[in-house]
C-alpha cells in the first residue's frame, strides 16, 4: 500500500495527537460554555472525523478510490475545502441575522429612551 | 402622556449624523415656516452635539445608540411615527439642502392619493442652485435607466432624500425600509413594487450648508455594484413576495 499507509509510526503518531488535542480543546470550550450546542456538535463530528483519519490512514485511499480520485489528500483537501466554504456562507448568514437584531435593538432601544426622557423631562 | 397628540398630523423625520452645524438653521426654518408638523431629530450615532442641538430646539430626539446608517434613522422614525399615530411622515435632510416650503408640495401629493411623494431637482419646474459634476450626473442618469428598467416607471431623482409617505407606506417600511448603503433607491424601487402609487414633484434644492458629501469616488464604484446587486435581488424576490402581503387599505 502506497501513500499514507506508508507513514511513519513518528508522522502517525504526531497525526494522532494534534487530532487528540483539537478533540481536547473542544471539549474544553463546550464545558467552560465558551460554544453554543449548535457548534459543538458541528465540531465533535469534525474533531471525530480528524480522529478516525489519523487512526486509520488506510480509510482516505478508499474513499478516494470510490470517488475516483487518484490522489489520496487531494480528496482531503476536497472535502475540507468544501466544508470550509459551507461553514464561511453559514456565518456570513449568521452574521447578516445578527447585524439585523442588533440594529432592530437599536432603534427600539432609541425609542424607548425617547419615551423615557420625555417622562421624566429631562435627557438621561 | 408620553408622546405627541398627532392624530392626523404629519411628522417631519431628520436622520442626522453629526449635524450640529447646520441642524439648527434647518430647525429653525422648519419651526418658522412649516409650525404645524412635528419635528423628531434621529440622532445617528453622532459624536458631536447634534443631539443636545436639537433638544435645544424643543424637537422630539430619539437618539440611536450608534450609527446605523439613513437607512436605520428612517426606520426609527417610522416606527415612532406609527407609535404615535401620525398619519403622514417626511424624511428631511438635516444639512439643510431641502426647502421647508417644499413639504406643502409633497404632503399635496400625498392627499390627492399618492402613497410615497418624492421632491425630484430635475423634475420639470425644478431647479438646482448648486453645481452637479459630470460624473455624478453619468451616476444619476444610470440610476434613472436602472430604476426605469426595473420598475417601468420614470423618476427623474431616484436618490432624492425629500420625500413624503402615506400612512400605508409608512406602515410598510417601518419593517422593511433598505438599510444598505443608497437606500433610497431601493426603497423607491420596493415601493412600486410592492403596488404602491410613488410619484415625483419637482422641488428647489439648495447647497449643503454645512458637513461634506461622505463618499470617495473609488468607495462610490463599488456602491453602485452592489447597488445593482441589492436592486436586481430586491425587484425579483423581496417586492414579489411583498405585493401579495402589502395592505394597501385606505390608501387614498
Amino acid at each position: 500500500m502506497p501513500a499514507l499507509a506508508a507513514m511513519s509510526t513518528e508522522a502517525h503518531t504526531l497525526v494522532i495527537v494534534l487530532a487528540a488535542g483539537v478533540i481536547g480543546f473542544i471539549v474544553h470550550l463546550v464545558r467552560s460554555r465558551q460554544l453554543r450546542a449548535k457548534y459543538s456538535v458541528l465540531w465533535f463530528s469534525i474533531g471525530f472525523a480528524l480522529a478516525v483519519l489519523a487512526v486509520f490512514p488506510g480509510l482516505l485511499e478508499r474513499v478516494s478510490d470510490l470517488l475516483g480520485i487518484g490522489y489520496p489528500p487531494a480528496t482531503f483537501m476536497l472535502l475540507a475545502m468544501s466544508f470550509l466554504l459551507i461553514l464561511v456562507l453559514h456565518f456570513s448568514w449568521e452574521l447578516s441575522r445578527l447585524e439585523d437584531r442588533t440594529r432592530a435593538l437599536a432603534e427600539e432601544h432609541a425609542l424607548l429612551r425617547q419615551q423615557l426622557e420625555e417622562r421624566l423631562g429631562g435627557d438621561l | 402622556m408620553t408622546g405627541p397628540p398627532a392624530t392626523g398630523r404629519t411628522l417631519v423625520i431628520i436622520p442626522a449624523y453629526n449635524e450640529e452645524e447646520s441642524l439648527p438653521a434647518v430647525l429653525k426654518e422648519l419651526a418658522e415656516q412649516t409650525p404645524e408638523h412635528d419635528v423628531l431629530v434621529v440622532s445617528d450615532g453622532s459624536t458631536d452635539c447634534t443631539t443636545d442641538v436639537a433638544r435645544e430646539a424643543g424637537v422630539f430626539v430619539a437618539v440611536l445608540p450608534f450609527n446605523l446608517g439613513i437607512g436605520g434613522a428612517l426606520r426609527t422614525g417610522f416606527a415612532f411615527a406609527q407609535r404615535h399615530g401620525y398619519e403622514r411622515a417626511v424624511q428631511f435632510d438635516a444639512d439643510g439642502q431641502h426647502d421647508p416650503l417644499a413639504v406643502g408640495l409633497l404632503l399635496d401629493r400625498l392627499d390627492a392619493g399618492a402613497d410615497m411623494v418624492i421632491g425630484s431637482r430635475f423634475a420639470e419646474g425644478g431647479a438646482v442652485t448648486y453645481g452637479v459634476s459630470r460624473m455624478r450626473r453619468r451616476a444619476m442618469q444610470f440610476l434613472q435607466w436602472l430604476v426605469y428598467v426595473l420598475v417601468r416607471q420614470r423618476f427623474t431623482d431616484t436618490s432624492s432624500g425629500f420625500r413624503a409617505f402615506s400612512r400605508p407606506a409608512l406602515d410598510y417600511f417601518a419593517a422593511t425600509y433598505p438599510v444598505e448603503y443608497m437606500d433610497s433607491v431601493e426603497a423607491l424601487v420596493l415601493a412600486c413594487n410592492t403596488g404602491f402609487r410613488v410619484e415625483e414633484v419637482a422641488v428647489n434644492m439648495r447647497g449643503r450648508s454645512g458637513g461634506a458629501p461622505s463618499t470617495r469616488w473609488i468607495k462610490l464604484v463599488y456602491y453602485y455594484v452592489r447597488l445593482i446587486v441589492v436592486l436586481v435581488a430586491s425587484a425579483t424576490s423581496r417586492g414579489q413576495r411583498a405585493r401579495r402581503t402589502v395592505d394597501r387599505g385606505g390608501a387614498g
